[in-house]
């Protein structure tokens, strides 16, 4: 079966990009424009994974990220972390939080895929948040 | 009159008196005779005139001896007591005499009595100028303090541009960056114009002089200048205004702005290097689109040529921005407000702020010293209590603790409580409201100090139930702080002088030095070691210290001390003394580089030592091969000593500094040595003084005549 993979982003230009891309990659792909609408997603798809931008408005990326890690049957999803700003205190601050990876973007769309691909490789076997 | 005159007008009385009585007798006896007998008798004198005569001359050094016998110890005691009276007035009310045998014991008693009624008197005036010292003292302190904790330099220079203040910032910024550079010194009565170049002061200052003359308030003139290191100041002048709010001095505020500037090119570079990289690829990506777009009945060939554009030309804008953002990564900080500071002291200060304005009762957990941050602290300690505000109206939190711990180039601080659960999102809205504590209100929100800083903030928590704990983490860049404040000299131990305003009412320097008051020169009191007592049979200097005393105060902060490698081995005798070994000495620099930064150091002073003659020889010796040549005048206090004291024999160092009361420590040092002397020389100034000896020129020849005095001796 499929994984399925939960992209938030409220940019529906990279959201295009991104759906197309993991659809062709063979992912199960949920689409969630905002934070609420993520962790509504999130209940109701449960993704192995998910994309998540941090730069939203209402709540943030890193806030759905702390919501999602203190949910303990939530805690095998992998997160991923997309974000415009690169400095190293928000990475330090999204891996705290509980993110798997963190990825400024511009990125290549063939990394993304082989990082998302090993993520999920390794959430066979989860270890707690 | 002398001791030797009043001895040998007494033994001429003596012997007047000896040949006048029997001589007298003589007549009488000769007197009453018949006149053959008295013929008799003078045949008998006439015979017997040799052996008369004989007696007479012999009588000579009969009476000197007894005049001696009587007088001598008397005269010379009552001298001794003379001087030893004068100096309890004058020096060192704590002298008593010593007990005389004889007549004068009764005098000294009673000398000592009067002395001990003088200290008392003079103790009670002493107490009183304590207490106006000490008010004074405290002004003062109160200055230094304020100085010392600005992070700009700061210096004050009267109309002449003699330094009159600096704090220690200032001497940093002007200081060498290699051992080898002898850059101009900052220290007080040196001149501003070593620092800065004369023509740019003069010209702030003519620009200040006109702004108060058209009635301006607070006029400041601004310049820039590069210090012998490289380091680019920005200084900002103002006057320091004197009766009839004329130009008395001037003001300057010294800021290193090498980095800043730095920093601003580099952005401006960050944004021409964008515009430039960015433009061509973003007009290729255009061009490409906008032909997809336009024609899509376009041939096969000519679409995939226009993708394979858009891919690569995007590729190349996303490496682009990444290797300029990464390139320029310090430049986009913006560091203008922020400063260093120890995380103890800006936890101190938030916990200060929270517990006084918020009546949350908050403790810090012990932070290690070297910890240090770069911040912007009042921005930041504001962020603290608006969070701190947040927690305790919305959640009643009543208690925080404050954290701290290095996180590689970072330091992570924690805000953290006991008990209430904290929403992950309410943080989030937090940090957008305009921040309030008390009753402050910023227009800036707790994001945007972040910004500023380059760091974040994110909630935790852990436990469950009652044990549950929550915090708010501030991640903060971390920052390295050299400690500045050591002081290099390692002489002072109280509060550093950086500053005299009694520099303020010196003259000008007149022309001729000789007729320089004695109190108002700037002198080098300086010591050596070597490895022996003879210079000409190749022993060698191997330590210098010394020490400036400026307008008749010490500067205990403004030392040089420095060890010299002699290259050859150490006399054993004289290594008791000193107890430097030789293996210290291996690592130090030669005499041929340590002379130019002493005769730098000693630049416009009068040179002083004790015994002068011995350490002058050493540094003549060595002038052809150190190219420096020490002209100035030079002063010994031992001649000014023996000037001041010609009765006394013992002028070494501490009989001297026992005779002044001066406290003797840290000897055999050179820097020990070079702060004895010039403690002395502060004594001797006024005993000189009381002798009629005030200026330079008067001071040179009473030390040749006690010199020559002292050979004849």
């Amino acid at each position: 079966m499929a994984k399925k993979v939960l992209i938030v982003d409220d940019e529906p230009n990279i959201v295009a990009s991104l759906e197309f891309l993991l659809r062709q990659s063979g992912y199960e792909v949920h689409v969630a424009a905002d934070g609420a609408a993520a962790l509504r997603q999130v209940q109701a798809v449960a993704p192995d994974l998910v994309l998540l931008d941090v730069m939203m408005p209402e709540k943030s990326g890193y806030d759905v990220c702390q919501r999602i890690r203190a949910h303990p049957e939530w805690s095998n999803i992998r997160i991923v972390m997309l974000s415009a700003k690169g400095r190293e205190a928000e990475m330090t601050k999204g891996l705290s939080l509980g993110a798997d990876a963190y990825v400024t973007k511009p990125f290549s769309n063939a990394e993304l895929v082989a990082r998302i691909g090993e993520l999920l490789q390794e959430g066979g076997s989860p270890e707690g948040a | 009159m002398s001791t030797r005159g009043r001895l040998l007008a007494w033994t001429a009385a003596l012997y007047g008196v000896a040949l006048a009585v029997p001589a007298a007798l003589f007549m009488l006896l000769a007197a009453g005779l018949p006149e053959q007998d008295a013929t008799a008798l003078m045949r008998v004198v006439e015979q017997r005139t040799p052996v008369l005569l004989f007696g007479a001359l012999l009588l000579l050094p009969a009476c000197a001896a007894a005049v001696k016998w009587l007088l001598g110890g008397y005269l010379a005691a009552a001298q001794d007591l003379a001087e030893h009276t004068r100096l309890i007035r004058s020096a060192n009310a704590g002298l008593r005499l010593e007990a005389h045998g004889g007549p004068l014991a009764g005098v000294a008693a009673a000398v000592n009595e009067l002395a001990e009624a003088y200290r008392g008197l003079q103790r009670d005036s002493e107490v009183r100028a304590a207490e106006a010292r000490s008010r004074l003292e405290e002004e003062r302190n109160r200055l230094a303090a304020l100085m010392s904790e600005l992070t700009q330099g700061v210096m004050v220079c009267n109309a002449d541009g003699t330094i009159l203040l600096y704090n220690e910032q200032a001497r940093m910024l002007f200081a060498a960056t290699d051992a080898a550079a002898r850059p101009p010194l900052v220290g007080l009565g040196r001149s501003l114009f070593g620092l800065i170049d004369r023509a740019q002061i003069e010209h702030a200052a003519q620009r200040l002089e006109r702004s108060l003359e058209r009635g301006e308030r607070l006029p400041s003139a601004r310049l820039v200048t590069v210090t012998a290191a490289g380091r680019l100041l920005k200084v900002q002048v103002a006057p320091f205004l004197g009766a009839q709010a004329r130009l008395a001095g001037l003001v300057l505020a010294l800021e290193d702005v090498t980095e800043l500037l730095g920093r601003e090119s580099q952005r401006r570079s960050l944004l021409q290097l964008l515009a430039a990289r960015i433009r061509a690829p973003a007009a290729n990506i255009r061009a490409a689109a906008e032909n997809l777009a336009a024609y899509p009945e376009i041939e096969a060939q000519r679409r995939t040529q226009f993708i394979d554009i858009l891919a690569a030309e995007s590729r190349a804008l996303s490496s682009t921005l990444n290797d300029a953002l990464r390139e320029y990564a310090d430049a986009l900080k913006a560091a203008l407000r922020l400063e260093d500071m120890r995380v103890t002291d800006l936890l101190e200060f938030a916990r200060l702020r929270i517990a006084g304005a918020l009546g949350v009762a908050t403790e810090l957990d012990e932070v290690a010293d070297e910890l240090w941050v770069r911040v912007d602290s009042y921005a930041l300690v504001q962020a603290m209590v608006h969070l701190a505000v947040r927690l305790r109206d919305e959640h009643g939190v009543r208690k925080l603790a404050l954290r701290a711990r290095p996180a590689e180039r970072y330091v992570e601080i924690d805000l953290a409580w006991s008990g209430a659960i904290v929403a992950s999102d309410a943080l989030t809205q937090w940090e957008l409201q305009p921040m309030e504590g008390g009753a402050e209100q910023s227009p800036l929100a707790v994001r945007d100090v972040l910004e500023e800083h380059g760091g974040e903030v994110w909630y935790w928590s852990e436990g469950v139930g009652g044990l549950r704990s929550g915090g708010f983490r501030f991640l903060i860049p971390g920052a390295q702080r050299a400690e500045t404040t050591a002081r290099a000299g390692g002489a002072a131990q109280s509060r550093p002088e950086y500053y005299d305003f009694d520099l303020f009412a010196r003259d000008a320097v007149p022309a001729a030095l000789n007729e320089a008051p004695l109190v108002k020169l700037s002198y080098t009191v300086f010591d050596t070691e070597t490895t022996g007592l003879e210079p000409s049979a190749g022993d060698e200097i191997i330590s210098i210290g010394a020490v400036r005393v400026v307008n008749g105060r010490l500067l205990r902060n403004e030392v040089f001390e420095q060890l010299v490698n002699p290259h050859r081995a150490l006399n054993p005798d004289s290594a008791r003394v000193h107890r430097i070994d030789a293996a210290t000495l291996r690592n130090q620099p030669a005499i041929g580089e340590v002379l130019p930064s002493f005769h730098h150091f000693c630049e416009d002073t009068v040179l002083v030592a004790h015994n002068a003659a011995f350490d002058m020889r050493f540094l003549e010796l060595k002038q052809a091969s150190s190219g420096v040549r020490f002209s100035q005048p030079v002063l010994d206090t031992l001649l000014l000593s023996a000037v001041v004291h010609p009765s006394l024999e013992d002028h070494s160092l501490e009989a001297i500094a026992a005779r002044l009361g001066v406290s003797v420590m840290g000897r055999h040092t050179a820097l020990g040595d070079a702060l004895l002397t010039a403690e002395i020389l502060m004594k001797l100034l006024p005993l000189l003084a009381e002798r009629g000896i005030r200026n330079l020129g008067q001071a040179l020849e009473a030390s040749r005549k006690s010199y020559y005095a002292r050979l004849q001796y």
